[in-house]
């Protein structure tokens, strides 16, 4: 028996999260177990039909078996259990979508209330100046209609709002109930191996609403946060989260990650979560050699992204992968997880010395896994991530 | 609507900027695929909601969830529940009880061609 997703009675809620009723609790929960059905049931018969019928039908075609990803989405294309596979996927986001919509903007004047009163207090610091670029812009990324930066209205949050709302149900609960998993593990990580490290100035990258950035700032309640994303409206939504979350040193600041306005050497750690795939070729060395001048001696930048695609990896593997880069609007996804992440860190200049890639788990709390435990162990229950980074030498 | 202006059903139901891929041989089947899927949920809901129900009526005495469980009905009920449900598959399965009528041998006429038929009538 496979482990079921908890409810969506459980997401963390705040004064900003929108209000939901018994039957947006049954619809999200339908989705988590339709996404349950489909990962656990559905997609190990896409691989069997490709072992079974695709791989071998190839193979007598061709005189040998396909080498890329490439080749493998070409040959699956028509393969029934694919295909039924893939419209149930793409059918579950846009019912995610739909949902999520729904419920946020039924209320839209109300949350845009509660944000403004909440907004009013310092820390929210927004740029109409600044342009949403092409890489976030050309396309909905996973399918959000308007994205994150589209406004319906003035002082618009409903892509926040939206986000925040879903996130829990499409990753069935697997990053705690704050959605915070990535941030939590990071601050955890930090307790426990380096425990002296204090960092006085803190800044995070694409940070929506805030979901990784929050637990750092409470775990260095005196270090002063900046948080900064292209987008108003889920920087509105996530500076008042913070707020009503009681939390007061993290600045939200629309702003672009490619250049900014700080000086050399200003931040003493500096992190994203899930940010880089939804970059682009150009953009991603740029906003890297930030990270490296904004970076004080002695400083850490970590980052949390989905695993590598690495050498050797099962063309078949990294085909399933790459379905939500085509599937799903994620369009650099996969050349973002085919590069070297060491080489990217080298180009921007950290040396090899300073370099270190690791696995680690969103740290989910017991309260919606009750048999996890501790959150020491957990079963594989929680989101598996690479983090990667750089101590900066100090001079 | 929102003091906005906004009409929350169908700008809830907006689509994502970008092409959407279809993955059936025929786009129309992935659309009823869809549609399905959407009652799919909806019937879940509904399903969760009477699931409440039923336990509040349970909780609060009214009656007991084997109550239901245990229901049998009498002749004149069992009648009518099993009347229901016929009636309830056939309009459910409307499109394939036609199609087979169409198919069988006796219903010779029912699928004549319009064309045909106004043929004959300008004819007689
Ligand atoms: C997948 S989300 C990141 C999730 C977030 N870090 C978290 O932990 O929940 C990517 C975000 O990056 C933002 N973004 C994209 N390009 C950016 C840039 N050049 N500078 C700042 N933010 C950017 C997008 O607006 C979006 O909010």
């Amino acid at each position: 028996m496979s482990q079921l997703p908890p409810s969506w009675q459980h997401v963390g809620r705040h004064e900003l999260f929108p209000e939901a009723g018994h039957d947006d609790t049954a619809r999200f929960d339908f989705l988590a177990n339709l996404n349950g059905l489909l990962a656990g049931q559905l997609a190990p018969k896409v691989r069997t039909a490709y072992e079974q019928e695709v791989k071998p039908a190839f193979e007598k075609r061709e005189g040998r078996v396909p080498a890329t990803r490439h080749e493998v989405r070409k040959a699956m294309a028509t393969n029934t259990a694919y295909q039924n596979w893939s419209a149930l996927r793409r059918s579950s986001m846009e019912m995610r979508q739909q949902t999520g919509r729904r419920l946020v903007l039924g209320q839209l004047d109300a949350l845009i209330d509660k944000a403004e009163r909440r907004n009013a207090e310092p820390g929210l610091v927004l740029d109409p100046n600044i342009e949403q670029p092409r890489y976030a812009a050309a396309v909905d990324i996973h399918c959000m209609p308007g994205g994150y930066h589209g406004e319906l209205t003035d002082h618009d949050v409903s892509a926040g709002a939206n986000y925040d709302s879903g996130i829990f149900a499409t990753t069935g609960g697997m990053l705690g109930r704050y959605n915070d998993g990535g941030g939590q593990a990071i601050a955890r990580w930090l307790a426990r191996d380096y425990p002296d490290f204090k960092p006085k100035r803190i800044l995070d990258i694409g940070c929506t609403i805030g979901h990784n950035i929050v637990p750092l700032a409470q775990h260095f309640p005196d270090a002063e946060v900046i948080a900064v994303d292209t987008a108003a409206p889920v920087l509105r939504y996530g500076h008042a989260r913070a707020r009503a979350m009681g939390v007061e040193n993290i600045v939200f600041r629309q702003a672009n990650g490619e250049s900014l306005d700080y000086p050399n050497a200003h931040f003493d750690l500096i992190t994203t979560s899930m940010f880089w795939h939804e970059t682009s070729a150009k953009a991603l060395p740029r906003i890297m050699n930030e990270i490296h001048r904004l970076l004080a001696p002695g400083g850490l930048t970590v980052h949390l992204e989905q695993p590598q695609y690495h050498e050797g990896m099962d063309p078949f593997e990294q085909f399933m992968r790459d379905w939500d880069a085509y599937n799903n609007n994620e369009p650099f996804w996969s050349v973002m997880h085919s590069y070297d992440l060491g080489e990217m860190m080298r180009a921007a200049g950290f040396s090899d010395a300073e370099y270190f890639e690791t696995g680690i788990r969103a740290w989910v709390d017991a309260a919606i896994f009750p048999e996890a435990g501790s959150g020491e162990e957990d079963y594989g229950r929680s989101a598996q991530w690479t983090a990667f980074g750089a101590w900066k030498e100090a001079t | 609507m929102t003091d906005s202006g906004i009409d929350p059903v169908l700008a809830a139901a907006a689509k994502a900027k970008g092409k959407r891929p279809w993955f059936f041989k025929d786009p129309d089947v992935e659309r009823v695929l869809n549609i399905t899927m959407a009652l799919a949920m909806e019937l879940a809901v509904t399903r969760q909601r009477l699931d409440v129900l039923e336990r509040l009526l349970d909780q609060r005495g009214v009656l007991a969830r084997q109550d239901i469980e245990q229901f049998t009905p009498e002749a004149d009920a069992e009648q009518e529940r099993q009347q229901w449900n016929r009636d309830y598959i056939a309009r459910v399965l409307r499109i394939l009880i036609q199609s087979a009528e169409g198919e069988s041998a006796e219903a010779a006429g029912v699928d004549q061609a319009m064309e045909a038929v106004m043929d004959e009538l300008t004819r007689m």
